[in-house]
């Protein structure tokens, strides 16, 4: 029984961290994952507050579609509640990291208000609903869906950065050829679907 | 100052249309709302329905942004802005829900995500919330048909060659019913499609194809020293920006002469 649910969290959590990566098939994220994917160090700083921020938000989010949206059968108010619930935390997750963790609040803070209103937080938050996911479920597949964003801004990044001693060009010099890396990431990403 | 503005765009409303659906394309010149652009042009069906479902929360949104411009104080405009947006795409997505069940299956979680649409926010900051209703209003609707034209052309490109069909219609009845040659019929059906076109590497692709296209355009401008607002892809880094919902990208590239909004800003 354990071993049954434990096997059908990984099998969600393999599926939206590289099967239906949520960049690269979903195109949720697209802003950030273009805009702060020139070093690999912020790149990969943006990838940490995004799977802080998910994990959290689709626990959060959960919890309140179960107990608050459920229970007086206001569903079609999701929208809404999530994106007020998202912005509420980002800014209270600043607050609370500025005051406790500062060491946390440096490497992060930035990144923070870039992610409320990224669709990905509040595509994971609804995809979650969709799925009729529980809690637990949840929080595993905002955790992994993060983690997806993560790994693909970091390969972008990275290749990125080794891209500024190419001859490009001139046309493509730019936003174009970061795009194209993109799709030819995503074609490397479709060879992942063989997976489940 | 402002009082004459207002009267003087109450009798255009003419320009605000044109200004969204060319001069500031939100898509082909502006480079915003990215993630519905890419995920929801698999045909140019979707990518119209996706196009006008947006154009009316937009216009919808404008209105009462505008409406309510000088009751909601200064802090806390974007999550009051939030709100309205989000009522608004509720409301349409359950419309969607009842009367076009298919469109609503087809483009799934991006009706909801329309709430962060950045061109939505952006025009909520940079023109709504500083004009009268009417202006916005039409404000809303050219920039909304603007974004839906340039989601219906990606859609029919990505449609075209990657399914050979042209608003769910295959090329080789298109054919039959033009009475085509058989040659050319023959000819069609020996073609087999690029269908990597229709998911989700091709819209990569052709996205990086238009914005080189953009490129060359401005390349072009800025060498004969015009001044250009076209973005071809925002170059900057996020995180050195510090513009909600990216509404500098309204503005031309020196932030002095614009859309309409921030003129009357200078003018007061």
């Amino acid at each position: 029984m354990i071993s049954d649910s434990i096997k059908e969290l990984l099998i969600i959590a393999i599926g939206s961290a590289l099967v239906s990566n949520v960049v690269l098939s979903q195109f949720y994220g697209l802003c950030p994952f273009l805009g702060v994917s020139k070093q690999l160090k912020t790149a990969s700083g943006m990838g940490a507050a995004v799977i802080f921020v998910i994990t959290l938000a689709s626990f959060v989010s959960s919890l309140v579609y179960r107990f608050l949206l459920q229970r007086f059968h206001i569903e079609y108010l999701k929208t809404i509640v999530f994106i007020l619930v998202i912005a509420a935390l980002v800014q209270f997750v600043e607050l609370v990291l500025k005051k406790k963790i500062p060491v946390l609040y440096k490497s992060l803070g930035v990144f923070l208000p870039l992610i409320t209103t990224n669709c990905a937080v509040l595509g994971t938050a609804l995809t979650n609903v969709q799925e009729e996911y529980g809690v637990l479920f949840s929080t595993v597949n905002g955790f992994a869906t993060a983690c997806g964003f993560a790994l693909s801004i970091c390969i972008l990044a990275g290749i990125r950065e080794k891209m500024q001693y190419n001859n490009i060009p001139k046309a493509f010099q730019g936003m174009p050829i970061v795009l194209v890396t993109a799709g030819l990431m995503a074609i490397a990403f479709c060879g992942f679907s063989g997976l489940l | 100052m402002s009082e004459m503005n207002t009267s003087k765009k109450n009798s255009n409303v003419v320009a605000p249309l044109i200004n969204g659906l060319l001069k500031e394309n939100p898509t082909f010149v502006l480079m915003l709302g990215m993630c519905p652009t890419l995920a929801v042009t698999t045909s140019a069906i979707n990518g119209m329905g996706m196009g006008l479902t947006t154009a009316a929360v937009l216009t919808m949104s404008n209105i009462i942004i505008s409406l309510l411009r000088n009751i909601i104080p200064d802090k806390v405009r974007i999550p009051a802005f939030i709100v309205i947006i989000a009522s608004f795409v509720t409301i349409v997505g359950q419309f969607l829900q009842a009367y076009l069940p298919a469109l609503n299956d087809s483009l799934g979680m991006f009706i909801p995500l329309i709430v962060v649409n950045c061109i939505i926010l952006g025009r909520a900051e940079a023109f709504a919330s500083k004009n009268n209703p009417i202006a916005s209003a039409f404000d809303g609707l050219g920039m909304g048909l603007g974004f839906t034209i340039a989601l219906t052309i990606i859609g029919t490109i990505r449609e075209m060659i990657g399914a050979h069909k042209v608003f769910g219609i295959s090329f080789a009845d298109i054919a039959t019913i033009v009475h085509a040659p058989a040659s050319v019929s023959e000819w069609l059906s020996a073609q087999s499609p690029i269908a990597i076109f229709v998911m989700a590497p091709g819209a990569f692709f052709v996205l990086a194809c238009l914005t080189a296209m953009q490129n060359c355009i401005k390349n072009r401008k800025l060498a004969k020293g015009e001044k250009t607002k076209i973005q071809s892809g925002c170059g900057q880094d996020c995180l050195e920006c510090s513009d909600t919902g990216c509404a500098h990208r309204f503005y031309d590239q020196d932030g002095k002469d614009c859309a309409i909004g921030k003129k009357e800003e200078n003018n007061d």
